[in-house]
């Protein structure tokens, strides 16, 4: 097959209208669910709580229910942390930084990827409030006027964090809020249902398709994808802080920023196309959701996939290289100690299954693609159990060495994570649009004007 | 239509992306001011073609984000510096390199607030679902696939017969009058709401006294008062005698204890010497804590004046030829050890403070049977203070 790259390639197929796009993305929130629906739902929910009762022992019985032990303070809770948090960064790589580099590609996928951030950083913050152990005691983590007159310890990396996620959430979520709005004004006036139309018409504030809102409406998204670009790269570097700035031989290391978010980038759009794969189905959005928007996301995985890789290299060259013992004996517990076996999950999960992708056939295959990015999904959660628990788990003092095991409690709260996440994009599929419609509709053929004045370099 | 609606303006549908592109552009040059063009997306080219320039809202987003960045940033610096200092791995109060990461968050976050709640709520007016445009015909099909322009009734040149035929003459497939609504009363005292209202109030309250006065005092959420572990009164079956606390071994003695060897003896054959030399000093400490636990008793000079009128033995006096001739150490054994009526005060004092009270007693005695030679003494003390 010969490509043409000078050309744009179309981006939504089956050469459907305007009106043929709002009655497939609307068709979900018009029709009545499906037996199927509702037994997907029953398993993600059954999961979910699954999760609140493992979470429940937790709060009433204290932190013992779970694994973490001296000198493994930091375990499930910390790794499913991470993991979920990266797993945010795809939605704002997709919806922010591909919109700044024009990618116009990105719309078909921008909503959904962007919901699923927000579930995703839903389901990160969970972890770092309940592994406190008295998570109602979180809220002095915000600087307010106290009754003990104390305020946050600003240069503590985990301060650093509150600030950064909870910057992140909010700002995805404005995001998010003013792509959905002209939106929800077409859903409006597309319903017949009072119910329905209350709702729509209460958060699309009565929002009229008026061009002179519109001109603010735009520079406004740039405005936003603009900052949260370096948010998003912000977020994940703040997060690797954590670990960074700490003296432990295998955390002390200055590659964990780009390493990270990398790594994040690269979970993220694992989850996204495992996510899209299915959706696109359900719904049959497949000439809205092309298999050029897989093989495209499939490219990133693979990029990001060999970035990762080279960072564990680097990894090992840089502890042989720096001639510390314990940094050295770290990499090497890492690869043969005790763990070893998590290592090579990782290693094989991450960097060399998606090496697959460099062949079309495969990035275009769905059952290979599926299978490879569940095996990133895995191996990403495990890259964070061997960084954080490997580290931990053997350091200086031989004496203080010691085991981490999880318990039936810790892996009920990982999977109670993946419920609530599931759950949510469940949810959201039938009760919003996956499609941006108000863009889609811009980039079909024949939306823009043909030869409208002035010209292309003014 | 009814005549005694409002006419707000007149709007007319298009089919075609180029079509109202230069609808737009006519409409501009006739001189319409009071006009809008409403496209279910944002259409490049139509700014122009309105006659609108560029968006100036990127203001707003600086001016908010050059504000939240220095809010956070003296913030931080005021509470680390001034406010309570905290000392974190030697770094200086004004870490700036620490302050960065939350600066920055921090910049981010009052940016897109900002802007976001500018948009909406100064430019844009939202939210208005009252608008007269809303529920009309027009807004369903410009929500979909259709192009509208409207001209409004407000506009200066606006007259209803011609705009028509102008709308017309632009090649609209379909022209709509747009009335205002009718303003729909709301009562302020309907049932219902009121209804509406007390189920608010009491639903807020009684959560908050749950959540204030239950919640808060349940496990987990009792501050770890309830532990399941053996507080000192507390019984166990672990032991042979039923005590959660084990008894010390026997003979052993507390830090900082000395065990008095002459307790429980009216008359010791021997007693402990004075470790003490009655600087001022000592004998300060001797005065304030005999008339603390003394004086009730035996006056506050000694002479056996008890304050407790009847209520107790009255103490003797401690002037007598007895208590004078008696060696130091007696006096501190009868302080430690009680004497008849008189109960220990061991517990109360310390051996410190026990002996500097034996020096004040030695005070008052003397005060009380002072010879002529001790004014010599006291004179030529303060003569050699002068020569000094
Ligand atoms: C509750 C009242 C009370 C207090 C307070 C009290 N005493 Fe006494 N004290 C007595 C009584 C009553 C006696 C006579 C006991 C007896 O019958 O032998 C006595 C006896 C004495 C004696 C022996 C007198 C003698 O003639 O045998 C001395 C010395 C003495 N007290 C010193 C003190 C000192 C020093 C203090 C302060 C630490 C003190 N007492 C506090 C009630 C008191």
């Amino acid at each position: 097959m010969s490509l043409d790259y000078s050309k744009e390639l179309t981006l939504v197929q089956g050469n459907m209208t305007m009106a043929d796009l709002d009655n497939a993305i609307a068709k979900p929130m018009d029709t009545k669910p499906n037996k199927n629906y509702f037994i997907a739902l029953a398993f993600t929910s059954s999961l979910l709580l699954l999760g609140v009762i493992a979470v429940s022992l937790t709060f009433y019985y204290g932190i013992g229910e779970w694994g973490n032990n001296q000198p493994v303070g930091w375990a499930f809770d910390i790794t499913n942390f991470v993991f979920w948090v990266g797993i945010a960064h795809a939605g704002t790589l997709i919806s922010a930084i591909l919109y700044l580099l024009r990618q116009k590609w990105r719309t078909a996928i921008s909503r959904f990827s962007e919901a699923m951030t927000i579930f995703a950083v839903i389901c990160a913050g969970i972890f770092p409030i309940i592994h406190t152990g008295r998570p109602w005691l979180a809220g002095y983590l915000i600087p307010y006027p106290n009754a003990m007159q104390l305020w946050p310890n600003f240069v503590s990396p985990l301060v650093w964090d509150v600030f950064a996620v909870s910057t992140y959430f909010i700002v995805s979520l404005l995001f998010w809020y003013v792509g959905l709005i002209p939106d929800f004004a077409t859903l409006r006036d597309r319903t017949v249902s009072k119910i329905k139309k209350f709702i729509y018409s209460l958060f699309s504030l009565g929002w009229r398709h008026s061009n002179r809102d519109w001109r603010h409406y735009e520079k406004v998204y740039m405005i936003l994808a603009g900052l949260a670009t370096p948010l998003v790269l912000s977020v994940h570097t703040v997060v690797s802080f954590d670990f960074a700035t700490s003296v432990l031989p295998g955390w002390h290391s200055t590659i964990f920023p780009p390493y990270f978010v990398a790594g994040a980038i690269f979970s993220g759009f694992a989850m996204v196309v495992t996510a899209l794969v299915f959706m696109r189905k359900v719904f049959s959005l497949e000439n809205i959701i092309t298999m050029d928007h897989l093989d495209r996301m499939n490219k990133i995985i693979l990029l990001t996939g060999s970035m990762v890789g080279y960072a564990y290299l680097m990894e090992f060259f840089i502890s042989w290289y720096s001639g510390v013992p314990t940094e050295q004996y770290v990499a090497i517990n890492r690869a043969f100690g005790p763990y070893a076996w998590g290592y090579w999950v990782m290693v094989s999960c991450n960097s060399i299954f998606p090496q697959l992708f460099w062949f079309r056939r495969f990035r275009r295959s769905i059952p290979v693609m599926f299978i490879v990015v569940v095996l990133v999904n895995v191996g990403m959660w495990f890259e964070r159990f061997i960084i954080i628990v490997t580290s931990l788990h053997r350091d200086f003092l031989p004496s203080s060495w010691g085991m981490f095991y999880p318990t039936w409690v810790d892996f009920s709260i990982l999977f109670g994570s993946f419920g609530l996440f599931f759950t949510l994009v469940l949810l959201f599929t039938r009760t919003l649009p996956v499609v941006t419609m108000s863009e889609i509709k811009g980039v079909v053929e024949g939306a823009q004007p043909s030869h409208y004045e002035g010209d292309h370099n003014a | 239509m009814p005549d005694n609606k409002k006419l707000h303006s007149v709007a007319a549908l298009f089919n075609s992306v180029d079509e109202i592109i230069s609808a737009a552009k006519k409409t501009t040059a006739a001189g319409y001011k009071k006009f809008d063009v409403n496209t279910p997306y944002p259409v490049h080219g139509m700014d122009r073609a309105m006659g609108m320039g560029q968006s100036k809202i990127g203001f707003v987003t600086l001016f908010f984000g050059l504000f939240g960045a220095a809010f956070i940033f003296l913030f931080m610096w005021w509470s680390f510096a001034v406010s309570y200092n905290i000392v974190v791995g030697g770094k200086p109060f004004l870490a700036v390199p620490a302050f960065i990461p939350i600066t920055f968050e921090t910049t981010v976050l009052f940016a897109a607030i900002a802007t976001v709640v500018g948009m909406l709520a100064v430019y844009f007016k939202l939210p208005n679902n009252s608008h007269p445009l809303h529920d009309t015909d027009y807004m369903k099909a410009v929500s979909g696939d259709k192009f509208g322009l409207v001209i409004e009734a407000e506009d200066k040149q606006f007259d209803k017969a011609k705009v028509i035929e102008f709308l017309k003459g632009l090649g609209a497939y379909k022209i709509e009058d747009i009335y205002y609504p009718e303003q729909e009363k709301f009562r302020m005292f309907e049932p219902k709401f009121l209804l509406f209202l007390a189920i608010v109030a009491v639903a807020t309250s009684g959560l908050t006294y749950v959540t204030l006065n239950k919640l808060m005092y349940i496990t987990p959420f009792d501050w770890m008062d309830f532990q399941s572990k053996l507080t000192a009164q507390k019984g166990s079956n672990m032991f042979a005698n039923h005590e959660g606390m084990r008894p010390p071994v026997e003979g052993t003695v507390a830090r900082g204890f000395i065990p008095y060897p002459y307790k429980g003896q009216p008359m010791p054959v021997e007693v402990l010497s004075n470790p003490t030399i009655p600087t001022k000093q000592i004998l300060e400490l001797g005065k304030g804590k005999f008339l603390t636990f003394c004086s009730p008793c035996h006056g506050n000079f000694g002479e056996g004046e008890s304050r407790l009128r009847g209520q107790f033995p009255v103490g003797p006096t401690l002037h007598s030829d007895k208590i004078i001739n008696y060696p130091d150490g007696m006096i501190y054994h009868i302080i430690t050890n009680g004497q008849n009526a008189m109960p220990s005060y061991a517990p109360q004092i310390t051996r410190h403070e026990r002996w500097a009270i034996v020096d004040y007693i030695r005070v008052l005695q003397r005060a009380q049977n002072a010879k002529e030679s001790d004014l010599k003494a006291v004179n030529k003390e303060s003569v050699s203070n002068v020569q000094n």
